[in-house]
């Protein structure tokens, strides 16, 4: 099918404005992360004219960048992990039994993706307080703590996109090994879940991605010692100075592992969401 | 299959809760068979259940509780303890002649407003980009991958590089318009008074519209190749078949879409966050921001958790009006 030559200069023009759109501030980030502090500081320079790498060493030293590096993976790994694992089992539940409140569930756990995350950090917050106080369990402020909220948004999501990626699975596939004298929890395992193994890559992908950017518990949640990225980049402002050299090279050096990931996995999170949200 | 056709599921080797094997039991499968095919889904979905009880049911209901409570700083260590105060956080919140309501009312209307232009302009930069990006061409995967990377970027280091973007006196912003262009006077301050809420607006399409983007070329995949051609050899353009074929197709794509992008957008807490700080300008205070300042930075957590309710049963509202609305015009469809 030819298309009209108005069709693609439309669409040239439509597409570099929106690719310059999109990687400006990529472009910001990069040359202001390889500018002395005082070129930063001054009128922003297009091309940057004194160019030095030393922001990229002097980014561990201004905050302790790894401590809050470790703590972010540890965080989102783990919420990732937990969200992911309780979902495959839910999401069979749902997508391969007939059970009374399952719509109940379902709606539930649909209607909770919904809610502004707010709505749940004041009572979680009180909560976390409240236990430490009676039984000494320091929730608030420790890691543990901060996965637990971090499931109030990845629980309800892999749930949600677990379910239609197994609905997309022929149940033919998972009767068949129970003919064959699986049990449900094997047929799980065997068949099921090495059958959705690109839905599951995409939901994990996408929920440590979210983990990972939070900023809202993140910043109530949190003390020195379990501070993550999303606080902890906020050290690069000081009284006097905004070490904005030392602020674009740290954004770079936590972008650089979850944009690599994520563009090597977008074909599967694409297929997720085809089977998953767009039914 | 193999042999094992006589009744398969007694013969579990490692079934829930099958201990027996001797001959007795092959007797009877049928009724151990359904109580366990009864159990199992529970059994499967209890880890969920008790999730959700301990991070969505309870603490609503707390929340709840919270707002009929005069709950400041005092009670934090004991919220048990905070003074019932029955609907007054309710009634504070919504005279809009005092200070707190009127504030409250301003912030919710900046709110929408923000939505609105946030939404729509995502919205517009998703199906233009999905659009074009259906055929392919050379450079095709590369831009798809592009688009794809304010999705894939932290929010916070993505939106602390538009803050330094939109420094007065630093900032790219300013120097393309103001020194290189001229278009201003002077440098203009972007991230406090009165321009805030352009540069928040910009922001968040930027790292919104990419979603719009990954959902509606997904529902692209799913319209038929014939539907075009058939189109084509009855001699319809292309802005003929986008607009007869790919826009009508994609219609409950968008059902969903528009929804979920209206929530999240709505209940955006990062993006002016990080721009912002913790008190945002009185052009650009989203609701998320108001209550978190009313909670966490002068510590009223009753009157922060009666402005929650109010804006859950809002979105309860919005949300059920919309599924009324697009559910039956989907109906209508079918018939």
């Amino acid at each position: 099918m030819a298309a009209p030559q108005s069709f693609l200069w439309t669409r040239r023009i439509v597409l570099t404005l929106l690719a310059g759109f999109v990687l400006l501030p990529v472009y910001v980030m990069v040359s202001s992360s390889l500018k002395p502090l005082q070129d930063v500081s001054g009128k922003f320079q297009w091309i940057p004219r004194n160019l030095t790498i030393q922001p990229y060493f002097d980014i561990w030293d201004t905050v302790p960048l790894a401590k809050y590096f470790v703590n972010s993976l540890i965080v989102a790994g783990a919420a990732t992990a937990l969200s992911v694992t309780i979902a495959v089992f839910s999401a069979y539940a749902v997508s391969r039994y007939t059970f009374r409140g399952k719509r109940a569930f379902t709606v539930t756990v649909l209607s909770t993706q919904m809610f502004p995350g707010i709505l749940f950090l004041l009572p979680l917050f009180l909560i976390f307080v409240n236990i430490g106080n009676s039984t000494g369990l320091a929730l608030y402020g420790s890691r543990g703590g901060l996965i637990l909220t971090y499931l109030t948004f990845s629980l309800p999501f892999s749930i949600w996109m677990l379910i239609g990626y197994f609905d997309s699975i022929p149940k033919d596939l998972d009767e068949a090994a129970l003919v064959d004298g699986c049990g449900p929890i094997r047929a799980l395992f065997r068949v099921v879940v090495p059958a959705a193994v690109p839905g599951i890559v995409a939901v994990s992908v996408y929920a440590f991605m979210t983990a990972w950017g939070e900023v809202l518990f993140a910043s109530v949640m949190t003390n020195d010692a379990t501070r993550t990225l999303a606080v902890g980049l906020q050290g690069y402002a000081t009284q006097n100075d905004v070490y904005w050299n030392q602020v674009m090279a740290a954004s770079l050096v936590v972008s650089v592992p979850v944009v690599a990931g994520f563009l090597l996995l977008q074909r599967y999170l694409v297929a997720g969401l085809t089977a998953g949200a767009v039914k | 299959m193999t042999a094992v056709t006589t009744d398969p599921k007694v013969d579990k080797p490692n079934g829930v809760g099958s201990t027996g094997t001797g001959g007795a039991r092959r007797r009877l499968p049928r009724i151990p068979d359904r109580i366990r095919q009864g159990g199992l889904p529970y059994l499967l979905l209890l880890p969920a259940v008790l999730l959700e009880l301990l991070i969505h049911i309870i603490p609503m209901l707390i929340g709840i509780v919270m707002s009929f409570r005069q709950l400041t700083q005092f009670f934090i260590n004991n919220w048990g303890g905070a003074p019932w105060s029955g609907l007054d956080n309710y009634r504070i919140a919504v005279d809009f002649d005092a200070p707190i309501g009127e504030a409250l009312l301003h912030s919710f209307l900046v709110t929408c407003v923000f939505t609105f232009f946030a939404v729509g302009l995502a919205w517009l930069f998703g199906i233009t980009a999905a659009i074009m990006l259906q055929e392919s061409f050379r450079g095709r995967g590369f831009l798809r991958a592009v688009f794809l990377v304010p999705y894939a970027l932290p929010v916070y280091a993505a939106v602390i590089t538009w803050a330094f973007m939109f420094q007065r006196d630093n900032g790219l912003v300013n120097h393309v318009l103001h020194d290189q262009l001229g278009l201003t006077d002077q440098p203009s301050f972007w991230l406090i008074g009165d321009n805030s809420i352009y540069a928040l607006i910009i922001v968040s399409v930027w790292k919104g519209w990419p979603f719009a983007f990954l959902m509606l070329m997904a529902g692209l995949q799913n319209i038929p190749r014939e539907l075009y051609e058939a189109a084509s050899i009855d001699g319809a353009g292309i802005w003929q078949q986008i607009r007869r074929i790919t826009l009508p197709s994609l219609r409950p794509v968008n059902q969903v879409l528009v929804l979920v992008l209206f929530l999240w957008t709505f209940n955006d807490f990062n993006t002016p966050y990080v721009l912002f700080g913790k008190s945002a300008p009185e052009n650009a205070d989203l609701i998320s921001i108001h209550i978190y300042q009313s909670s966490f930075v002068t510590w009223n957590f009753g009157s922060g958790s009666a402005m929650s309710v109010l804006l859950l049963l809002f979105l309860l509202v919005v949300t059920a009006v919309y599924l009324f609305f697009t559910s039956r015009g989907r109906k209508g469809a079918d018939a």
